[in-house]
């Protein structure tokens, strides 16, 4: 008793505990006042516009008009293609570094691939826009027309800039992100699961396919939604390479544009409180939308990482 | 399914694991070499001791640009470090099971995945506007809101190591639990937390999107925190879509400087403070 008394009634003690919960408490008002300051600035736009800003495909800021619908498409798609490109690839580096690889080997890989999601989103962008999109304008682009060009997503003029080279560049920057988190939840299969595996006789894929994989698949679900989730707020390369065009078309060679795109490059050239209002409403629209989507991936993750072991929340 | 079959199948998958683990790297190397190979054709001394001369003039540097990265990296970490460390020690000391850490943690991990130009809309509709103009200090306070989630997740990452016999010893003689989380625990994880904040301020410094609209950027020195600031970053955004050819030679050293200072960060982060042995 005299230990307890010893421990809760200094007064610094009280003041640290305090200032910890304040601090603790913090991250949700946080959260709590930056949808409420989105939600506010965008409230003229939501009146005026309604549901249909974001059905409407005309962005006309000299005629007051504001449709969103070009830019949650050109989102949509670049992102989309961005995760059927690195999803495959970044599940594929998570099982060769945990289940393959020899430590030192490892540690150097492992290193390697999150140095790519320490590189600066504008400094891919600048390899965008003079290596990248030149590129794919010169090979990329006319050879898939070639072969594929009876599809209408390949089809039309070798730009360069467009929606294939956004939905490159997403790839190279989410593929950390789902390769780090597949890692986690494959490092959380108990390895009772594979010994189990193979003291049956299974090959070393037979045992990642039957033992690892079912166990952490939830998890893995996760860290892809988590990897779309970046893509679909990533700003900067997304920026410098989609071509800026707020057009819907087919073609993935055709210039478009995106919602954090347009943000970026209208946000300080906004004259007048309605069209502010208007790319505050597209930021707010983002927010619920990767809101929504972290929630749900940070709870699969979760279910993974954390549930069954129940280590880290003991 | 006959055994040949299944080994062969097996080599078959490893292969194709190691070829995506391969096309995984080949865009680290593609960027990191041009960024070379482009970036040191432009970088001189006068990149970083003038600043940036009108379009078309050769010469220019960034000296600005670079001074206000460290201005408003500094400025993001006085806030957000200690407010990351304190609610991580909230985290792992007080309270490890409450619905409220729960939430807490919850919504950190939530707050990691917002993009981050809409910290930027939010500082500006929140400080820009209220202070009637741009500045170093909104930019600052952008990165540390980007920052605060980081710290948090690494700091308790860290906590959470220290094993318990440390605390108890603690409290066995007779050390208060606040004396015993700032001068046993804390020390203890040290190595960790600096590492983590390390981390974080390579991953702010790169940022782009939340200072458009907050620091804004500036051609000439700012003489106070209160002015509009350029960055690096927006420097080189602004120069790499800017149709002269000086501006995208300097954009590309700006890039080598940036890449150099966040990858020097993670390598004396995660090898010189490796040791998580405690």
């Amino acid at each position: 008793m005299i230990k307890k008394r010893r421990l809760t009634t200094s007064l610094g003690d009280k003041t640290l505990r305090l200032l910890t919960l304040l601090m603790a408490v913090s991250v949700l008002v946080l959260m709590a006042w930056m949808g409420w300051k989105m939600f506010d600035a965008a409230r003229p736009s939501i009146q005026k516009f309604g549901f249909s800003f974001i059905t409407g495909r005309t962005w006309d800021p000299v005629k007051e008009q504001f449709g969103a619908l070009p830019f949650i498409y050109g989102t949509l798609v670049t992102s989309l293609l961005a995760l059927l490109l690195a999803a495959p690839i970044g599940l594929g580096v998570a099982i060769f570094l945990n289940e393959m690889a020899e430590s030192k080997f490892r540690a150097v890989v492992g290193f390697l691939v999150e140095m790519l999601a320490a590189i600066p989103s504008v400094v891919y962008g600048l390899w965008g826009i003079f290596v990248l999109a030149p590129w794919l304008r010169q090979t990329v682009e006319p050879g898939l027309a070639k072969w594929f060009g009876f599809i209408p997503l390949f089809q039309g003029t070798p730009v360069g800039f467009g929606m294939l080279a956004g939905g490159l560049i997403l790839a190279v920057m989410i593929l950390p992100t789902i390769a780090a988190i597949s890692r986690e939840v494959m490092a959380a299969v108990p390895n009772m699961q594979r010994e189990a595996a193979l003291a049956l006789g299974a090959t070393k894929w037979e045992m990642i396919r039957v033992a690892v994989l079912p166990y952490a698949k939830s998890g893995i679900m996760g860290g892809i939604m988590l990897g779309l989730g970046r893509a679909l707020g990533e700003t900067m390369a997304v920026t410098m390479v989609i071509g800026n065009r707020p057009d819907i078309l087919p073609s993935l060679f055709a210039p478009a544009y995106s919602m954090a795109a347009v943000i970026a490059n209208e946000f300080t050239e906004a004259t007048y409180d309605l069209y502010l209002s208007a790319l505050v409403e597209i930021g707010l629209i983002l927010f619920g939308i990767t809101l929504v989507l972290n929630f749900f991936a940070r709870l699969l993750v979760w279910s993974v990482a954390r549930g069954p072991k129940g280590g880290n929340l003991v | 399914m006959n055994d040949y079959l299944r080994k062969y199948k097996n080599l078959m998958m490893l292969i194709v694991f190691i070829v995506a683990t391969i096309i995984a790297l080949v865009p680290l190397f593609g960027v990191l070499g041009y960024v070379v190979k482009n970036g040191l054709s432009a970088l001189n001394l006068q990149f970083f001791i003038n600043l940036p001369k009108a379009m078309g003039l050769p010469g220019g540097g960034m000296a600005n640009a670079i001074v206000g990265t460290l201005i408003m990296v500094l400025i993001a970490s006085v806030i957000g470090i200690p407010i990351g460390i304190l609610a991580a020690i909230y985290l792992t000391e007080y309270d490890r099971n409450s619905w409220l850490s729960t939430a807490v943690r919850f919504a950190t991990d939530v707050l990691t995945g917002i993009p981050s130009i809409i910290v930027g809309i939010v500082i500006y509709t929140a400080v820009v506007l209220k202070m009637g103009n741009f500045s170093a200090l909104a930019g600052g306070l952008a990165l540390a809101v980007i920052m605060i989630p980081l710290i948090i997740r690494s700091t308790e990452e860290m906590l959470k190591l220290v094993s318990h016999s440390i605390r108890e010893a603690g409290y066995a003689l007779g050390i208060s639990k606040g004396k015993t989380i700032m001068r046993i625990v804390l020390p203890t994880a040290a190595k960790g937390i600096i590492t983590g904040a390390m981390l974080a301020v390579a991953r702010v410094a790169g940022e782009t999107a939340p200072l458009l609209f907050t620091a804004l950027g500036n051609q000439y020195w700012s003489r106070s925190l209160n002015e509009p600031t350029a960055s690096l970053p927006v420097q080189i955004f602004q120069y790499a879509t800017s149709p002269y050819k000086e501006w995208h030679q300097l954009a590309w050293a700006g890039s080598l400087v940036l890449i150099l200072i966040v990858i020097v960060i993670n390598l004396v982060a995660r090898f010189a403070f490796r040791s998580r042995s405690i």
